[in-house]
């Protein structure tokens, strides 16, 4: 075991995300709606060396699997990150993210004369293109900074 | 008491009372984008047809409503509409003005498009938001027209806008300019995409501040259309067969200086058009402010009140075939 992966701990039950993009870690938290002062125990290591990736980040969550829907937004930005299930400190299953065709609900729309920014009752929908995601209802693209349109609660 | 709407009943034979059954034909219109070639033909070929004679259809739709809904003024479009569906021998239901309406109490749109469903057999759409009548036709079973969401799409200007240039120019080895306001103009996006499916190349015309926006070039690039852009008309004028003018609004400038030195930059009049084509037809989709001189409105190449009168025969070629029967 390298010095690299002795600094983020194991954990009993929850979920490790790896090989995320380095310095993409405090945006996959966002994806998870998981904020500071929210209760939620959690390990955050950033840049750290990959023979793969060059630097990736960890992100390990006590007592919390992912959505279908997290993971669809988490493969825009992190396209190469693994998602490790553990119970009782045992992986038991691991799988790479894919690239979903849409993505629904988790991106605001970053135009404000979009129909899903308003007071209705639809969520918002993306279709994702090779470089980035365009909304269905008002085909605006966004192809930087995806993270800054995350949805927040 | 029910409504027993003849052209919304899909169960059991309403042709044996003697009702007509109109089973719908074409879905929401939404966007030019999801319009063919053969789409675009087909409503082309019958508004020639309507044009030609339109008492054949005098009464072709004799009990089917047109419910409006304008959140934003029109004339033109609330207008052809009307006198569409009454040509045919239906009528209106019209919201009115948003300030008469529920919608002022705060009612969304997705309610009030489920409301007015029941009381019409299709719904005209105009709405100041960007995917507006996608969203409303996914709450409606009736049949949806976008009348202009925004600074999205306006398919139905664009029918007509084809049905002018086919008249005019044909559609072989067309040159098209487009000029104003690309970045807002939602006809401009609508036109720009169904020109994509005929042997069409566009020249875009504005200034910077006012390009294509990154949807619609997105779209352009993927479906191969040639196209090229330009901040001057000068340069391009000359391989013109089409110069279709849209109006660049007060608003979308800082101040009103810089809106005066770059709206004067895109005003035509018959001394800009003399290294034009004989041939050239110049089109508007109106209401224009200075953008086009009115002493071209008396020359060959003014097109656009022609332009807005095909508005009847065409919006009574889609509505014959989005509430067409088995005739």
């Amino acid at each position: 075991m390298s010095d690299h992966e002795l600094r983020v701990s194991k954990i009993r039950n929850g979920t490790v995300i790896d090989h995320i993009t380095g310095g993409q870690a405090l945006n996959v938290l966002a994806i998870l709606g998981i904020e500071a002062d929210g209760g939620d125990t959690l390990s955050v290591a950033m840049n750290v060396p990959s023979d793969r990736l060059g630097t990736k980040d960890i992100v390990k969550v006590e007592d919390r699997e992912l959505s279908q829907d997290e993971v669809d937004v988490l493969s825009l930005i992190a396209p190469a990150a693994s998602i490790n299930i553990v119970r009782d400190f045992d992986v038991i299953e691991k799988h790479r993210v894919s690239r979903p065709e849409t993505v629904s609900g988790v991106l605001e729309c970053p135009n404000h004369n979009c129909i899903t920014t308003e007071e209705e009752p639809v969520d918002s929908a993306f279709d994702v293109l090779e470089d980035g995601v365009r909304c269905q209802y008002c085909e605006t693209i966004i192809r930087e900074d995806l993270a800054e349109h995350i949805l927040v609660d | 008491m029910i409504y027993n709407n003849p052209y919304q009943s899909v169960s059991g034979d309403s042709r044996a009372s003697g009702v007509a059954y109109y089973p719908m034909r074409h879905d929401h219109i939404i966007s030019a984008k999801q319009l063919s070639r053969a789409d675009i033909e087909e409503v082309l070929d019958r508004a020639a047809e309507i044009a030609t004679d339109p008492t054949a259809v005098a009464n072709r739709h004799e009990d089917a409503l047109l419910g409006l809904l304008f959140f934003e003024p029109s004339t033109r479009t609330k207008m052809s509409f009307t006198a569409s569906i009454k040509r045919m021998g239906g009528d209106i239901v019209d919201m009115g003005s948003v300030e008469s309406s529920s919608v002022k109490k705060g009612e969304s749109l997705a309610d009030t498009v489920r409301v007015v469903e029941g009381y019409a057999d299709a719904l005209v759409l105009r709405h100041p938001s960007e995917g507006s009548a996608k969203m409303a036709s996914e709450f409606v079973d009736v049949p949806l027209i976008n009348a202009g969401d925004g600074a999205g799409q306006h398919p139905t200007q664009t029918l007509l806008d084809l049905y002018t240039i086919r008249e005019n120019a044909g559609f072989d080895d067309l040159t098209v300019g487009i000029m104003g306001d690309l970045k807002y103009g939602r006809t401009v996006h609508s036109l720009a995409h169904a020109l994509t499916n005929f042997d069409a190349s566009q020249h875009f015309i504005s200034p910077e501040s006012l390009q294509l926006p990154r949807s619609v070039r997105y779209d352009l690039h993927e479906s191969g259309a040639s196209i090229r852009e330009h901040t001057e008309l000068d340069s391009v004028l000359p391989e013109l067969d089409v110069l279709y003018v849209t109006r660049i609004q007060r608003e979308r400038f800082p101040d009103d200086s810089e809106y005066r030195k770059v709206a004067g930059e895109y005003q035509i009049d018959s001394t800009t058009l003399e290294t034009a084509d004989d041939d050239l037809t110049v089109m508007h989709p109106l209401p224009r402010v200075d953008e086009i001189s009115h002493d071209l409105d008396e020359t060959d190449y003014a097109t656009y009140f022609e332009q807005a009168h095909n508005g009847v025969p065409v919006r009574m070629a889609l509505l014959d075939l989005v509430l067409e029967g088995d005739r």
